[in-house]
């Protein structure tokens, strides 16, 4: 049981280890990364469930007669386009509110704005 | 004219609306847009009179403008109760107008257009409470009128007109979207329909607690009768000018208030079967309570003003007691009332307005003996007195008279005393007033002050309506009549 | 051409966003978009009117039969929102050049409209399509322009603001993500018509109950229901004006949309209701948040923020109408749904004029404005008196039909509470007109003038449709009707 779905068990461990940076973290690139952790762990839920034991890739040829679900993968790489694009936009996000506010600690940037 | 009975109830209702255009227009040019006012309220007096003679032909008057929500139409139609109210507020509404004139200028108060405009669009929305044909289009004109009537109390703009507004719209937009609101989509529920009909819309074999229930939700929520406890909001618009003090806080919406109870209990549920409801009971006890505590209220307080206005918050008790008895006596004499008390007490305010234009006073303290130099408003302010106690030469009387024939009816001899005590009281907190104004010999305040009548226009207004207390008296029939018919059609 | 309408609801403002691009003068920009946002809107109105005489269109992408193509499934709960988003925008629209002018820097207006005509394709995506990744990857686009346009807000606040919305709305897409990827792996399928036929096979199975738990707590977060909704006030308070009243009027419709499409339609009304406790949670938690956020709106001392909680009361009353689970409740929520587009709209709107004369929304700012800018601060005070729900406006109907739908479901107290939470809104609602009509104008500002008819008619063409559908309901509640009905008769 715990050996043969050992990679959902990854993607658990993964998904935790994410979303709890992003929760704990104060540090804006810190939480960044645990965002990006997070949804890498989906992104390998979605190739797991995809791949059957012994499967190969479809391609059209005599001796392969098992093929993985080449499906998800497909979806995937969108939703790897995605991700990459949101973490970019959050970086630059940072990058702007270095410049505006001077750090990029939550707690730091909350009090400059209780201040204003 | 050979304009139809339906449309002259359209134009009833459209007309004063058109006339805020033509008030703004005007609004640089004082005498054209008093013009404008006055033109449009004659114009609509002779449509409520002409509807009023086509009532007494037996003509039935209905019409149909569509349909909000499905089933819900907005709709009119003239039955006696709608056409008694629609003829004072009309008749009231040119005669506060004259009064306004001259207080406004005498008072030099800002923002007159503004004053106009709103002044006619809450008679509109008054024409359509009187008309309205069932449930859903009293509602929508009991709101515009909160709405429109909101700018009039806080005509001054002060700290004070912002808190009394405060509480004014506060209490008459809750209480409406809350009880009222629910009441009428209950109501739409459990009866199917918002149709006002004689003998009421609830099945027979409805559900006494439901029934009673929604009852108990419409007399709070109509929040304009003024019941306690949601009376707080009638003292707190005493801010407003006094020609609105008049016109709508003792005529138009009150009496708006005080109408739809009467409507809601007479077409929506039926005396019948309101007799039988397990809430009545107590509702009357709430309204005689309002009665009684209103009245010892009003005996405490110095501002003429808020006594004028708990005493209506009193009268106002009596009219929803005559409708909640659930007798043909109750019926007509509340319905009476709803005359009778407009005279009397648009009477008294007006005179509360004279005073404070011609004498800048507005406490009763500072009224002794100014009877010697204003004797026509003390002396209109007198009789207009008698007539909310009740006493003869005055209409009072009469509607007094069949309210306690309505509490003789139903046997409730509680609510009997109450209505006694309370006319004592009356006299108690309104006769000492003329009386210490002309024998109370005040040496301090010396007689040649320079105080004199006020201006010429409030004071042909005063008189007229004084004179209506009288005729009331003298010439009840119509007014008998039409009370009568409600229960008749 | 009008078999390929649904294709090109989407694809047209897709298309217009990168060309936008090669436009350089911003004004020519402007134009662009209002004529792509436009012909969306003349789109939608088309498809609304084809869907209500004959019934569900179904566009194959590229011939490809579904389930192995992607398809656009038009019925009327997705033709009512795509014609309220391309509406809306539109209007809004209209006032973006004056407004823009003064809240973002000049090199970045081109750029503005690029982003705000994907944000619209995005939405309209969403909406139209009949595929359960296809919505992921809209909602992600839509999000990732609605970060942008968030952190273009002069205020450097609207950084912040925009960095949290991006952290938490990041993380519901992903739960969604995870969501589609459960069911996916049940039935082997992502349209969303196929889900709803093969997920009663498979339904009682913890794999189904944690993808649906997924997909509605992705959607909420989305949605900004109460407790999931700290990001928005400060998106709302801190964005352009524009940008505010364009995500007001439309981003929450949509998340609602996904609500209802996923669970009446995808999961079925009998998975949704009957097996989970869904019911209790949504109208408790609707509740609550109609009350929390509407006495949080009365201790705002900006205007944009106390509108902002507004919206997630006004979304309350929308949770707790979809929560009733009847025709009549559904009815409800849409008619809240197309009426408070319309109020959030016309407010948020006005409250850019303000910001384009006065440079503030901070309630202070306000005193005396009823008098230098008295047509902006009466749309105001109608867009108010609607959110109350005074008869003769859009709100009232709203109000109408969901404590109806509360009542004949036998749920009084939910009723009374409805109203009461109404009450609020008078509070809030007068809090500005106080301080507008009775506070003496500030030292200094006797310049201010009315706002310019660029902001004036888009304002009041959304307050005269306040007025007119709140007289004129035929066509409102008619399609909600027919939406609700078509949600309840057959699945999508």
């Amino acid at each position: 049981m715990f050996i043969g779905l050992y990679n959902y068990w990854v993607v658990i461990v993964l998904m935790m280890v994410g979303f709890y940076i992003v929760i704990a973290h104060g540090n804006l690139i810190k939480k960044i990364v645990g965002l990006s952790i997070f949804q890498t762990s989906v992104f390998i839920f979605y190739i797991s469930m995809a791949k059957v034991d012994g499967g190969s890739a479809p391609i059209l040829a005599d001796e392969i007669n098992q093929y993985s679900n080449p499906l998800p993968q497909v979806l995937i790489l969108t939703a790897i386009v995605v991700g990459i694009a949101t973490t970019a936009l959050a970086l630059a996000l940072a990058v702007r509110i270095k410049e505006a506010y001077g750090s990029i600690e939550e707690d730091e940037i909350q009090k400059q704005d209780n201040l204003d | 004219m050979s304009l139809s009975l339906e449309s002259m109830l359209q134009f009833s209702i459209i007309l004063p609306l058109l006339a805020t255009i033509g008030i703004v227009a005007t609004g640089h040019k004082p005498n054209l847009r008093e013009a404008v006012t006055i033109t449009t309220s004659l114009v609509v007096l002779y449509f409520v009179i002409s509807l009023y003679q086509g009532l007494q032909q037996g003509e039935s008057i209905s019409v149909y403008w569509g349909e909000l929500l499905p089933g819900l139409k907005i709709s009119f139609s003239i039955e006696p109760l709608g056409m008694l109210f629609a003829l004072i507020a009309s008749f009231l509404w040119l005669i506060t107008t004259v009064y306004a004139i001259g207080y406004m200028r005498g008072h030099h108060e800002q923002n007159q257009t503004r004053f106009y405009s709103c002044f006619a669009i809450a008679i509109s929305s008054v024409m359509g409470i009187a008309f309205a044909d069932n449930l859903f289009t009293l509602f929508i004109f009991y709101e515009v009128l909160t709405l429109s009537t909101y700018p009039l109390v806080t005509h001054a703009g002060t700290e004070d007109a912002k808190k009394g507004g405060r509480v004014y719209l506060g209490i008459l937009l809750s209480t409406s979207i809350l009880f009222f609101l629910l009441a009428i989509i209950s109501t739409w529920f459990v009866a199917g329909t918002l149709d006002f009909k004689q003998g009421g819309v609830f099945a027979p074999d409805v559900n006494p607690l439901v029934a009673g229930t929604i009852l108990v939700l419409f007399i709070f929520g109509i929040g304009k009768a003024a019941i306690m406890p949601f009376h707080r909001w009638l003292p707190a618009a005493m801010v407003a000018p006094t020609p609105v003090s008049a016109l709508l806080h003792a005529v138009a919406v009150v009496k708006a208030g005080v109408f739809t109870v009467l409507k809601v209990c007479v077409f929506i549920f039926g005396i019948d079967l309101l007799a039988i409801l397990p809430s009545t009971q107590f509702l009357l006890y709430l309204a005689g309570a309002s009665v009684l505590l209103a009245s010892l209220v009003a005996m405490r307080q110095d501002n003429l003003k808020a006594r004028l206005a708990y005493s209506t918050v009193s009268q106002l008790g009596y009219i929803t007691m005559g409708a909640l008895m659930a007798t043909s006596a109750g019926v007509v004499g509340g319905s009476m009332h709803i005359a009778t008390h407009a005279f009397g007490k648009i009477t008294l305010f007006f005179c509360a307005g004279a005073i404070l234009v011609a004498a800048h006073k507005s406490e009763i303290s500072q009224m002794r003996s100014l009877g010697r130099q204003m004797p026509i408003t003390m002396i209109a302010f007198f009789i207009a007195s008698l007539s909310i106690i009740g006493l003869p030469p005055t209409g009072g009387t009469w509607s007094k008279w069949y309210l306690l024939m309505g509490t003789l009816e139903s046997e409730q001899f509680i609510l009997m005393c109450i209505l006694i005590i309370s006319s004592l009281l009356n006299i108690a907190y309104l006769l000492p007033i003329p009386f210490h104004a002309f024998f109370s010999g005040d040496k301090s305040s010396t007689p040649d002050s320079g105080i004199k009548e006020a201006p010429l226009p409030s004071l042909i207004a005063l008189s007229i309506t004084t004179v209506g207390c009288v005729i009331l008296f003298v010439y009840p029939q119509p007014l008998y009549d039409l009370a009568k018919a409600i229960l008749a059609t | 051409m009008i078999v390929h309408l649904p294709i090109l609801q989407v694809i047209i403002p897709l298309m217009a966003a990168p060309l936008c691009l090669l436009l350089t003068r911003p004004r020519l920009a402007w134009l662009f978009s209002l004529i792509a946002s436009g012909l969306a809107f003349l789109i939608s109105g088309m498809l609304l009117q084809q869907v209500m005489t004959s019934g569900t269109i179904i566009y194959e992408m590229g011939g490809w039969e579904a389930p192995w193509g992607i398809e656009y499934r038009i019925d009327q709960l997705n033709a009512l929102l795509l014609l309220i988003i391309s509406a809306l925008s539109t209007i809004v629209l209209f006032a973006a050049e004056t407004s823009i002018h003064k809240e973002i820097p000049a090199d970045k207006h081109t750029l503005f409209y690029v982003l705000y005509l994907l944000s619209l394709a995005a939405m309209l995506g969403i909406v139209a399509t009949g595929d359960a990744f296809n919505v992921f990857v809209f909602l992600e686009i839509s999000s990732l322009s609605a970060y942008a346009l968030i952190a273009l807000g002069q205020d450097r606040r609207a950084l912040w603001a925009s960095y949290q919305y991006l952290i938490m709305g990041t993380i519901g897409a992903t739960f969604i993500l995870i969501g589609i990827g459960l069911m996916y792996q049940m039935t082997g399928t992502l349209n969303m018509y196929d889900l709803s036929i093969r997920l009663p096979e498979v339904a009682q199975t913890r794999t189904v109950f944690t993808a649906f738990a997924f997909v509605i707590v992705g959607i909420c977060l989305k949605l900004a229901m109460f407790p999931l909704h700290l990001w928005l006030p400060n998106a709302y308070a801190y964005a352009p004006s524009i940008v505010t009243a364009f995500f007001a009027a439309t981003a929450t419709k949509v998340a609602i949309y996904l609500l209802i499409r996923f669970t009446f339609s995808v999961f079925g009304l009998s998975f949704s209701f009957t097996h989970l406790p869904l019911q209790l949670l949504f109208v408790t938690l609707g509740l609550v948040g109609v009350f929390v956020a509407s006495t949080a709106a009365i201790y705002q001392t900006n205007v944009k923020h106390l509108f902002a909680y507004s919206s997630i009361a006004q979304i309350g009353y929308m949770i707790v109408g979809f929560s009733i689970s009847t025709a009549a409740g559904l009815t409800a929520t849409l008619l809240h749904l197309f009426n408070h587009a319309l109020m959030k709209g016309a407010l948020f709107l006005a409250l850019g004029a303000v910001m384009y004369r006065i440079g503030s929304t901070q309630l202070s700012n306000f005193q005396g404005l009823g008098r230098q800018m008295p047509v902006t601060m009466a749309a105001i005070v109608i867009g108010g008196l609607s959110l109350i729900g005074v008869p003769l406006t859009v709100g009232f109907v709203s109000k109408w039909y969901l404590v109806l739908a509360v009542i004949e479901n036998g749920w009084w107290p939910v009723a009374v509470l409805i109203l009461a939470g109404s009450l609020l809104a008078i509070v809030y609602v007068w809090r500005i007109v106080e301080v507008a009509y009775f506070k003496p104008a500030l030292a200094g500002t006797e310049t201010i003038q009315e706002a310019p008819l660029s902001f004036l008619i888009p304002v009041w063409t959304l307050v005269i449709a306040n007025i007119y559908f709140g007289i004129d309901t035929r066509l409102s509640v008619q399609v909600a009707q027919a939406a609700s009905q078509s949600l309840f008769g057959v699945s999508p």
